[in-house]
């Protein structure tokens, strides 16, 4: 079908916060809408918007200048102090009609998730999930393509009109492949992004922008849903996007307890606990420690991968780890093929003479390189 | 009155089963299974347990894709569903999730229409060959029907016009009470799906294949050209530098060897 895209302007993120508090793929999503931003044409406004929503949120707009919004939209409201399907639904598409984004990018939580399809029905607009990698520049986007994909990016036609929009790429099969998503005839364009993916610009204190106060029209019966309570889970939190060092555990644990020793690991490195799907399907440990496709996206400085095949919606999660360190008994796992060390070796073994030696590194070191 | 339950599933291949060829890079397919997709099995369960609890109630599975899903439909009915319904035809083809879900909406029109209103909808919460969680919202939204999403316990209120849900966050969860009818979609930590039972895989199956003119759809809104999404481009990953294999006598020169070379790279 096609519709007449002309008028709709600059990109939006959806800044989401929780009690009063802006989750970090708002921010990230701030930095890389600022990037992306300036690579529109002139007449599509090359701007980034923050849009936030809830109940006395302004205060969050400074936080959202100062990572790069050259604008913020607040929608405020009684009505909208906690999230609902319903209410931020009506309000955000209430705000598209009227101030019409070319682009609009919500952070791949499981209040994104919710909310970024139902707004895109309601648009009947296109939305790509779980992106990794945006692109509008079609010159960006080969650069990006020659240097990390197996794409024969000399068949790309620059002038096509399909080569202009929103370049949106994204794991499909569980990693196996990768898909590139356009959005050529339909505005917004749409997408959900990974959290721990984009990176948040440096932080600029004292800068400021546009603020738009945006009044939305919501009244109590359009929320369909009685939220009767938001639980804050007593486990332990981990912050698997914001860790420097991972130390994660599989299948090759043998067990739940192993997670004892990967534990003790992590606390030795200052690391956090991460996970394969099958040490979670298994019930070993939580889900909220499991790395991957189906899990969450990370790239520490180091990942340790303890006992951990390498299903490759394993890989998809975490292959972009600076350093990938992998110690498995099974010398042909597939984790070795994107590990830069790896360790053929019983890990029950292997890790305890890592926590023993971890303080003497710099000695051992040095002894080594005299 | 029956008590209606509609489950939106879907047949996928099993992604834990695909490789790359390493010399072509590209996907191999042949001889991967085909499989109900896992989170769908959740929500076929958390309705077959509202079946075990009530003698009055009807669970149809509703699928869209090949012929070939038939065989997932089996599955589901010999689990325990009543019936399948599967949304197949060329003009459905290539749908992406807001075509899909145009596609979808038209089939339980067609559902209600010769069954009566349904009660409650569960999907799952994504399928593992897209993982795209978005086909289950949009569904509802066509409907103009509330959901729940990432649904992890549930609880139908006694008159069974409300249900009790927790939706799982990251940090925690929300306690939502709903009005029926509503979309639910649903994910593993929910329930354990259960087996197919013997007796019901020899039972008589009620399988409708429904095309295009059968949902009374129009077609500017379903199939690959209707959908606003297309690709672009696919590709393989591409391989990364091979690594090193760390040797040592030891357990504990290993560990040496691992430190010296973190240390190199100024990693810690």
């Amino acid at each position: 079908m096609a519709r007449n895209i002309i008028g709709y302007k600059n990109i939006w993120v959806y800044a989401e916060q929780r009690n009063g508090k802006l989750m970090n793929v708002a921010l990230e999503l701030i930095g890389e809408g600022r990037r992306l931003s300036r690579e529109l044409p002139e007449e599509e406004g090359q701007q980034v918007y923050a849009v936030l929503i809830g109940d006395s949120v302004q205060h969050l707009a400074t936080e959202c200048f100062e990572y790069g919004a050259d604008g913020v939209i607040v929608i405020e409201d009684p009505l909208l102090k906690n999230y609902t399907t319903d209410a931020y639904t009506k309000v955000l598409n209430d705000a598209i009609n009227e101030m019409k984004p070319s682009i609009v990018m919500y952070g791949a939580t499981h209040i994104g998730r919710d909310l970024a399809p139902r707004v895109a029905a309601r648009q009947d607009t296109g939305l790509t999930a779980d992106c990794t990698h945006l692109d509008i520049d079609i010159e960006e986007y080969i650069d990006y393509a020659n240097k990390n994909t197996t794409l024969d990016t000399s068949k790309i036609n620059k002038e096509d009109p399909k080569s202009l929009g929103l370049k949106m790429t994204r794991p499909a099969f569980g990693g196996n492949l990768m898909a590139t998503i356009i959005c050529p005839n339909h505005r917004p364009q749409m997408s959900t992004v990974r959290p721990g993916v984009m990176s948040k610009r440096e932080r600029e204190v004292g800068a400021t922008g546009e603020i738009i106060t945006y009044k939305p029209s919501i009244a109590a019966e359009d929320i369909k849903i009685n939220l009767k309570d938001v639980v804050k889970s007593a486990k332990e939190l981990v912050s698997l996007t914001d860790a420097d060092i991972i130390c994660s555990g599989g299948f090759g644990l043998g067990g739940p307890e192993g997670f004892n020793l990967i534990k003790e690991f992590a606390d030795k490195v200052g690391g956090v606990v991460g996970s394969s799907r099958r040490a979670v399907d298994s019930g070993w440990i939580d889900h909220s420690h499991q790395v991957g496709q189906t899990g969450t996206t990370v790239k520490p400085k180091i990942y340790f991968a303890c006992g951990i095949s390498g299903a490759i919606q394993h890989l998809a999660g975490m292959q972009t780890s600076e350093l990938i360190v992998a110690i498995n008994k099974d010398p042909d796992a597939p984790i070795f093929e994107v590990a830069d060390y790896g360790i053929v070796g019983d890990l029950y073994k292997v890790i305890p003479e890592i926590i023993a030696e971890w303080d003497n590194a710099e000695a051992i070191y040095e002894a080594a390189t005299k | 009155m029956a008590f209606r339950i509609l489950v939106c599933a879907k047949q996928v291949p099993d992604t834990n089963e695909i490789t790359i060829n390493p010399e072509t890079g590209t996907l191999q397919r042949d001889g991967v299974p085909s499989i109900l997709n896992p989170d769908d099995a959740n929500a076929l369960e958390q309705a077959l347990m509202i079946k075990d609890q009530y003698d009055d109630v009807e669970v149809t599975v509703i699928t869209m894709g090949p012929p070939q899903a038939e065989a997932m439909v089996y599955e589901c009915i010999a689990m325990g569903a009543d019936a399948g319904i599967i949304v197949s035809d060329r003009a459905v083809g290539g749908s992406d999730t807001w075509a899909t879900s145009n596609a979808c909406k038209a089939a339980i029109d067609k559902y209600v229409a010769e069954n009566g209103d349904y009660d409650l909808i569960f999907a799952g919460r994504q399928a593992i060959d897209g993982d795209t969680a978005q086909v289950g919202p949009q569904i509802a939204e066509k409907l103009d029907i509330p959901q729940v999403t990432y649904v992890e316990e549930f609880k139908l209120a006694e008159d069974r016009k409300s249900v009790e849900v927790k939706r799982q966050l990251e940090d925690g969860y929300d306690l939502i009470e709903v009005q029926l009818p509503c979309m639910l979609t649903c994910i593993k930590e929910l329930n354990a799906p259960r087996y197919m039972s013997i007796g019901r895989i020899y039972a008589d199956k009620d399988i409708k294949i429904w095309n295009a003119d059968d949902i009374n759809v129009d077609r500017n809104i379903v199939g690959l050209k209707a959908s606003p999404t297309n690709v672009f481009k696919s590709f393989t990953p591409a391989p990364k530098e091979p690594g090193i294999k760390l040797v040592g006598d030891t357990e504990k020169d290993l560990a040496k060897a691992l430190l010296i070379n973190l240390k190199k790279k100024h990693a810690i």
